[in-house]
């Protein structure tokens, strides 16, 4: 999918590579770079998905990334199911309905 | 980025957070451990009438505070009988951006406006993002918040892209990175490209700003029950809370009221690895930042933090995940508040603590959060068990961490654990005699120093001294 200037995206770019990463962090982390994701609007006249672009963030910051996403979106949710979660206010309710007897 | 890029930004490091804050640091040290804390707070915070104007004007503070019946009577069911204390609520997440952290925001950004910076910028993955997001909207300054939010796999807790979301919601814009401690070197490239202002948690204005809920606290009391409340349990992180709280106590002349200090129990998982990262089902609020903060406050991004809990709790106690969770659900079925798990630390321990308390006391959990979608115990629940967490119910104790959840099969089975003081006070002083040279001696004025920062007398923090082998 093609971007056009203006239009607001999704970056990704690394900070620190592997070999760069601070002395104190733990072995797995060391193992991989630290990363940075930001949005803002397209500076360039296009892009598409996996070009190295320029953004204005929200609040006029001019930064430079790879393209990961136009019109990222949260995909955070109110989860599945926990079923055992359901079981809580039905014994709570039941031992205060117990003391009222 | 260079390596010598790295280490000379970092070089940079006092430069760049003394026009960042300006707070000359200085003008506090004596030269070795002590430093002048209280002046700190006198000279360039705010009086608590100034921080309630200030806060008032955005709508911060005054929350309401509730008696939690429902939840007492419960706990009641659980106690000997004479025992459980009536439990009490301040309800934080009324403050505009959801929690007490509002207040800590409030002070620091109108302080960024007075001092004439354009934006503020503030590292945290959590709350606090919001409220500085939420009172730099008010105060019309730019905001960027840096959040440790992604492992490698770029997976994220829900509850960290839901702050995320909300800061995104007033305008800020949200650098977010993957996990380790170099954070702190991104944040430092961000105040040295903009000139904001730091408004880090960390800060006296921060931590002025809480003292407000202190001193609210004891008011509604009175009001309420004509007296100032046995015990107010706090959650812990960095010790803001706890300390802010505290003081406003103080203030408030509330010199009998006991100060708990509660964390979830993260023991075993590390906070810079990015395999542990996602283990964990709490952000904030845990033992990671709990314990460290404690035994080295200074560990934070400005040179001396106004965050000091070991002046100011009388007890701590850590609190299992389980059992967290347990009372989230347990508030909103029987008490109807639907508020968000990691303001509810306190609330499982005050539970447990009340049932240890007589009928006629009372015991105040001192803040709520707000809750909604990732930031919720079944969003998190489900990220949880998605990742190899076993969740059951059973016995809390019998909880791991970063391997299982487990819910108490009966309410009786939440249980505080009570954290050794004392033991936590010797890795203070430990960490403190750690920052003078190996052949340097505490002076008279750092044993004084040491001695009030850990509520402790000057015999025995020589004592302690005595006992720290290899010096």
């Amino acid at each position: 999918m093609k971007a056009v200037k203006g239009d607001w995206v999704r970056i990704h770019k690394i900070i620190l590579s592997s070999a760069q990463r601070a002395p104190q962090v733990p072995e797995d982390t060391k193992q991989v770079p630290l990363e940075m994701w930001d949005k803002g609007f397209l500076v360039n006249s296009s892009a598409v998905v996996g070009d190295e672009v320029e953004v204005e963030t929200i609040i006029g910051r001019r930064l430079t990334g790879d393209m990961i996403e136009i019109n990222p979106q949260f995909d955070h949710a109110w989860g599945n199911c926990i079923p055992e979660i359901l079981q809580i206010g039905r014994q709570v309710r039941s031992i205060l309905a117990e003391e009222a007897e | 980025m260079s390596a010598a890029g790295y280490s000379e930004l970092m070089a940079r490091r006092a430069e760049i957070m003394k026009s960042a804050v300006q707070i000359d640091y200085d003008q506090f040290e004596s030269g070795s451990i002590a430093f002048d804390f209280e002046g700190m707070m006198e000279k360039v915070g705010y009086s608590l009438e100034e921080i309630k104007e200030i806060q008032e004007s955005t709508g911060v503070g005054n929350t309401p505070l509730y008696e939690l019946k429902n939840l007492t009577a419960l706990c009641r069911k659980t106690a000997e009988k004479g025992k459980g204390a009536r439990i009490f609520l301040k309800d934080e997440a009324a403050n505009p951006s959801g929690s007490f952290k509002a207040r800590r925001a409030a002070v620091s950004v109108y302080h960024a406006k007075k001092l004439g910076y354009k934006g503020v910028i503030a590292a945290t993955s959590g709350n606090y993002g919001a409220a500085v997001a939420s009172q730099a909207a008010m105060l019309g300054l730019k905001c960027i918040i840096v959040q440790e939010c992604y492992d490698s796999e770029h997976k994220g807790q829900p509850e960290i892209i839901e702050k995320a979301r909300k800061c995104e919601a007033y305008g800020a814009e949200v650098v977010q990175l993957s996990v380790g401690p170099e954070l702190f070197f991104s944040f430092l490239q961000l105040l040295e490209e903009t000139g904001y202002f730091n408004a880090s948690l960390y800060t006296p204005f921060g931590i002025a700003g809480v003292e407000t809920l202190g001193y609210e606290l004891s008011a509604q009391m009175k009001e309420k029950i004509g007296r100032n409340p046995d015990a107010v349990v706090v959650t812990t992180a960095g010790g803001g809370n706890v300390t802010g709280t505290a003081r406003g106590l103080i203030k408030a002349d509330a010199l009998e009221t006991e100060v708990i200090g509660a964390s979830v129990d993260l023991k075993g998982l590390h906070m810079a690895s990015d395999g542990q990262f996602n283990l964990k089902s709490f952000t904030t609020g845990h033992t990671g930042f709990g314990i460290p903060f404690a035994t080295n406050p200074d560990r934070s991004d400005v040179p001396r933090s106004a965050g000091r809990p070991l002046r100011y709790m009388d007890r701590y106690v850590t609190v299992h995940q389980g059992e967290v969770f347990y009372m989230t659900e347990a508030l909103a079925q029987i008490e109807g508040l639907e508020r968000g798990p990691a303001g509810n630390v306190s609330l499982a321990a005050a539970f447990s603590i009340a049932r240890e308390m007589n009928k006629d006391q009372v015991i105040v959990v001192q803040e709520t959060e707000y809750t909604g979608a990732g930031k919720h115990i079944q969003p998190q629940l489900s990220f949880a068990r998605e990742n190899g967490i076993e969740i059951r119910f059973g016995n809390p104790e019998e909880e791991i961490p970063g391997k299982s959840i487990i819910l108490p099969e009966d309410p009786s089975m939440i249980r505080a654990v009570d954290l050794d003081l004392d033991k936590i006070r010797l890795s203070y002083i430990r960490n403190c005699l750690a920052s003078l040279g190996n052949e340097e001696e505490a002076t008279e004025e750092d044993i004084h120093y040491m001695a009030e920062e850990c509520r402790i007398g000057t015999d025995k923090v020589k004592k302690m001294i005595d006992s720290l082998e290899g010096r």
